[in-house]
């Protein structure tokens, strides 16, 4: 699914946040991404999501190489991915439906079937019952329980979550994790980046650990 | 993206999906039909949107309109004197006043001479007895007249020219009448008339430079509002960004609100406009009839009207282009 040949990434400013980097990551794998920060988790992300393009190397998603997308192809690119940000990234100015919506209507779906694909998201992280309220009302655990069903409601092939658990505590990161670890289980491909260690080792996952940009572990299937 | 394509192992994920699947190819009826929905979306959302801060959205609505307004009034101002000037024009004739102690025999005479010409389609004789009592009833001096003990008025001959003289041909014809043994004088309000059409055709070319001043002021005032609009909803436009929007999608509510803006100004420069012709009817019909003439304010025809109300509206629209366009490419996730 994710495929990094010999990808070097170096930033106008002449720091190397990626430096050789080869990784393989199968359809249907759960990956936590580990390391300091500084590490490169994020530019690995931002090399997925095409935000940022490789100096160096080749990265192919899906069997593609993404050296073959267009800027203008970026966004329909993007329609197979989910992503799940630390800060949740939710619209205060809407509902939680129209939040998990967002993905749907950029991506043109009829709005009979935003509302069946919603409802079916929301129930998935348990807040049906919050379609209605604003982002704003709901405690940390559940804006990012939020952030997951935006995530995941065009059903996409795979999920880039970066420090989803970052602002919770130990239970609710738990809760978190085991939604990973479902949606996992349906075929998503998901990879996680986190610092949390103790989380981890509960996961019983295959860990990718990078430090000053470089692979240190992790880096093929186990 | 082919091979991120719903396998089969992961289309069991819930039951949605098996409902959604025929919806997943989106063929492009339905795409089509989405696009239609997200255009009427955007354009209500974003007429909401601008009715949500009235206040604000006012303000932007009058700079709009009073900038449209300017050269519209202009316009209309223009268009009445040319319209007064076609008055007079059409009406080039040549008063010859007859030296008083002509006969009358011999006017007639020369009358029905002149009439026979080619160059002059009417001739008409108005006696002083005639040029007397018109001047008693129109002038309001009826009175202070019954107390001449003559008429002081003299016989004239209202002399119009064919409708195709031209300029030289008038003048010829305004010497020749001149010269006659009879005439006194002759009279041709002509070169007033070309002179007003000189400065009609300057100040209309004057209007349309400030017309495009102001379009080009509009375009920068549009522009900045939806700069700030896009600035407003900067994290919105980051969100969608990541989960796929197209610069498209992104930028559709914006163009929206630049023609809103524009369209609604061009409404109001409209209705100021027409207040302003209302205000100056009464004043404008009682100097018509002072001068006994039938001129009465011309306001925009329709056609204008809509052709002034969807420049403005496509004004707007391309000044939220060009914010948009400048400034959408700097907001990208990082």
């Amino acid at each position: 699914m994710i495929r990094f040949q010999n990808v070097t990434k170096r930033y106008a400013t002449g720091q190397e946040a990626l430096s050789r980097v080869d990784l393989h990551i199968e359809r249907g794998e759960m990956v936590f991404l580990t390391g300091h920060s500084g590490a490169g988790k994020s530019t690995m992300m931002k090399l997925i999501m095409l935000m940022e393009r490789p100096s160096n190397g080749r990265i192919e998603i899906g069997g593609r190489d993404t050296d073959s997308i267009k800027r203008s192809s970026i966004a329909h690119y993007r329609r197979d991915i989910g992503v799940v940000f630390q800060n949740h990234q939710l619209l205060l100015d809407r509902s939680v439906f129209e939040n998990v919506a967002l993905p749907l209507r950029v991506a043109g779906y009829h709005s009979a079937d935003i509302g069946r694909r919603v409802r079916a998201a929301l129930d998935k992280v348990g807040l049906l019952h919050k379609e209605r309220v604003n982002p704003v009302t709901l405690s940390g655990g559940e804006q990012q329980r939020v952030g997951i069903a935006r995530a995941v409601v065009n059903k996409p092939a795979l999920v880039l979550a970066d420090e989803p658990t970052g602002n919770l505590d130990p239970a609710l990161s738990a809760e978190i994790m085991t939604l990973f670890r479902q949606f996992n289980e349906l075929g998503v491909t998901l990879m996680v980046a986190t610092h949390d260690i103790d989380l981890i080792e509960r996961m019983n996952k295959r860990v990718l650990q990078l430090a000053e940009g470089r692979v240190i572990a992790g880096a093929t299937p186990l | 993206m082919k091979p991120l394509k719903r396998s089969p192992a992961s289309r069991r994920k819930t039951p949605a999906r098996a409902k959604g699947a025929s919806q997943s190819k989106n063929p492009w009826r339905q795409r089509l039909s989405a696009w239609q929905a997200h255009h009427s979306d955007c354009a209500i959302e974003s007429l909401l949107r601008l009715l949500r801060t009235p206040l604000q959205s006012a303000l932007t609505w009058l700079v709009v309109a009073i900038a449209t307004a300017l050269p519209a009034t202009l316009y209309v101002a223009l268009l009445n004197i040319e319209s007064l000037g076609y008055h007079w024009q059409d009406s080039n004739q040549i008063s010859v006043f007859i030296k008083p102690a002509a006969k009358h025999e011999a006017i007639q005479k020369w009358a029905t001479h002149l009439r026979a010409r080619a160059d002059i389609s009417t001739v008409v004789y108005v006696s002083p007895e005639q040029a007397l009592s018109e001047f008693q009833t129109y002038s309001g001096l009826g009175a202070v007249l019954d107390d001449l003990s003559e008429n002081p008025l003299p016989p004239v001959l209202l002399v119009q020219p064919s409708d195709n003289a031209d300029a030289e041909a008038l003048e010829g014809l305004l010497i020749e009448l001149t010269e006659h043994g009879l005439s006194d004088e002759a009279r041709l309000d002509m070169m007033w008339v070309k002179r007003l059409a000189q400065l009609v055709e300057l100040a209309s070319r004057g209007v349309f430079f400030l017309a495009a001043l102001l379009a080009l002021g509009l375009l920068l005032v549009v522009g900045n509002t939806i700069r700030l609009a896009v600035e407003n909803r900067r994290d919105e436009i980051l969100v969608v960004k990541l989960v796929g929007g197209t610069d498209a999608y992104v930028r559709r509510p914006f163009l929206y609100t630049g023609l809103w803006y524009g369209l609604g100004g061009g409404l109001i420069a409209l209705l100021l406009l027409a207040l302003g012709l209302a205000w100056l009817e009464a004043p404008v019909a009682s100097l018509a009839e002072l001068y006994q003439s039938q001129f009465s304010l011309k306001s925009l025809s329709l056609t204008h009207s809509l052709q002034l109300v969807l420049t403005a509206g496509l004004i707007g629209l391309a000044g939220a282009w060009l914010a948009v366009g400048r400034h959408l490419a700097h907001i990208a996730p990082r």
